[in-house]
């Protein structure tokens, strides 16, 4: 079978591959969505000077960092429901297992970025009479954003790769379907449409991020 | 308008301040010379609350900031009151520390609008009478890195000062600059001076402290040494650890 000599039967591939498509894009979306804001609060408590708080999130941080994420996705899947006595099901063990593992990385970034903030912003905002809360937010989030830019699309670019390992786990996202559909059609195409569309993705991926980090030039430091 | 009683502070087990007592008067210009190490810096900042003593009280404008406790350590004001306190003192510090991310004029209309609640309107209007003061109207606009270092510290200075404090703090305002910017800060802080703001101003600046300065305390290892106007303690019959000081 010849898909790239044949545009129906290509249009019929990315047909069977739709489904696949949108299972990767679905994991991709929601582990930014929930692992973004959970890294800036793990990278917080992180830095906390409380040590019952900083040593456990520095436990965590190392074991999710430590090992390697196809073997969360797994203890995910099998032992949470032994554990807890509830069912998940795979779609939703793949988020938990993705948000837990990227929070950890995007909680270094956060932690970096805070850390290279001079120590005069804070004491600026704070003779001006900003609380803590208001520094933070004012003052010295806008310039961690600025500085966690270009390490967070490393990360971002990371993930839509990672999406594959959802695999393990039967979940059809893009590269379990183009390999199922491989094998059974004895062909290579199908892994070929699958790398294009990663390749596409981040991109896309780039290029926003190229916008954003343009967009943030108005001012240096 | 500012006591303070026996400062103590150290930095891990090595004595900063060791029992520092000052006051400013209202309408007075206070210069605080000394050494690096003597403790000027970390006296000034005690003030300011961007450090906590160890013991000892500070007093500003009748409101205790911090006074010692039956247990001999240091029992500061309740966070909003404190913030309250610490809101009548302002601060310049040596390496400006504006906000890069926020134009000059969001610089000086930031804390204006979310502390003190001023409307928009009226906090740029009174930013832009300071910037107009500082001689800096034009740069309204732009961004710190666009500015050079006397600029910024200017900037710093009318940024202190759109909060209406009642006593303004200098940490070696003009140790990162050249003569000349040095000078064109120097001109802004006498301008002030002659307005009979109250200012304490921690400097390396000799002929700053012996203009400007109606009073003059000189600091070596954590503790104050002589104090006294200009004339007294910079003049002719200066102390000999003065002219050794002074070189």
């Amino acid at each position: 079978m010849s898909y790239f000599n044949d545009p129906t039967a290509l249009m019929k591939l990315i047909g069977t591959l739709a489904d696949g498509f949108q299972n990767t894009l679905y994991i991709f979306f929601m582990t930014l969505l929930f692992s973004l804001p959970l890294g800036l609060l793990v990278a917080l408590g992180r830095m906390s000077r409380h040590k019952w708080l900083s040593a456990p999130i520095g436990l965590y941080i190392l074991v999710m960092r430590g090992t390697p994420l196809m073997l969360q996705i797994f203890a995910v899947h099998f032992m949470i429901p032994n554990l807890l006595g509830i069912n998940l099901d795979r779609m939703l063990s793949t988020i938990i297992a993705f948000v837990l593992n990227y929070a950890a990385y995007f909680a270094e970034i956060y932690r970096g970025g805070i850390l290279a903030i001079p120590q005069g912003q804070y004491e600026a905002g704070k003779v001006l009479g900003f609380t803590r809360q208001q520094t933070f937010i004012r003052i010295i989030f806008p310039q961690v954003f600025k500085r966690i830019l270009l390490p967070t699309s490393n990360e971002v670019i990371t993930l839509v790769k990672d999406t594959s390992l959802a695999t393990v786990i039967a979940v059809s996202e893009i590269f379990r379907a183009a390999k199922n559909e491989a094998s059974r059609t004895a062909s290579v195409e199908p892994l070929i449409v699958a790398g294009l569309f990663y390749l596409v993705m981040n991109a896309i991926i780039t290029q926003v991020f190229n916008y954003i980090v343009r967009k943030m030039d108005y001012y240096k430091g | 308008m500012l006591k303070a009683e026996n400062i103590v502070k150290s930095f891990g087990g090595a004595a900063v301040l060791r029992g520092v007592s000052a006051e400013v008067k209202k309408g007075e210009v206070v210069a605080i010379i000394g050494r690096s190490g003597s403790g000027k810096s970390t006296f000034l900042r005690c003030l300011n609350h961007l450090e906590v003593v160890d013991s000892g009280r500070i007093v500003v404008d009748g409101d205790e900031m911090v006074t010692t406790g039956a247990d001999g350590r240091a029992v500061y004001a309740p966070d909003k009151q404190l913030r309250k306190i610490c809101l009548k003192m302002g601060m310049v510090f040596q390496s400006y520390n504006l906000f890069p991310h926020f134009s000059v004029l969001r610089n000086l209309t930031e804390a204006q609008v979310h502390v003190l609640k001023r409307t928009r309107a009226q906090a740029k209007e009174k930013a832009m009478e300071l910037l107009s003061k500082v001689g800096l109207a034009d740069k309204a606009d732009q961004y710190p890195c666009q500015l050079s270092g006397g600029q910024s510290q200017r900037v710093a200075i009318a940024r202190a000062l759109t909060m209406d404090p009642e006593i303004l703090c200098f940490d070696e305002p003009t140790s990162a600059l050249d003569p000349q910017l040095t000078k064109e800060v120097l001109s802004v802080m006498r301008e002030l001076a002659q307005e009979r703001h109250t200012m304490i101003v921690v400097t390396h600046e000799m002929s700053f402290a012996r203009e400007v300065a109606d009073r003059v305390i000189f600091m070596a290892d954590g503790e104050i040494i002589e104090q006294g106007t200009a004339e007294e303690v910079l003049g002719e019959g200066r102390s000999d650890r003065m002219r050794e000081f002074m070189g």
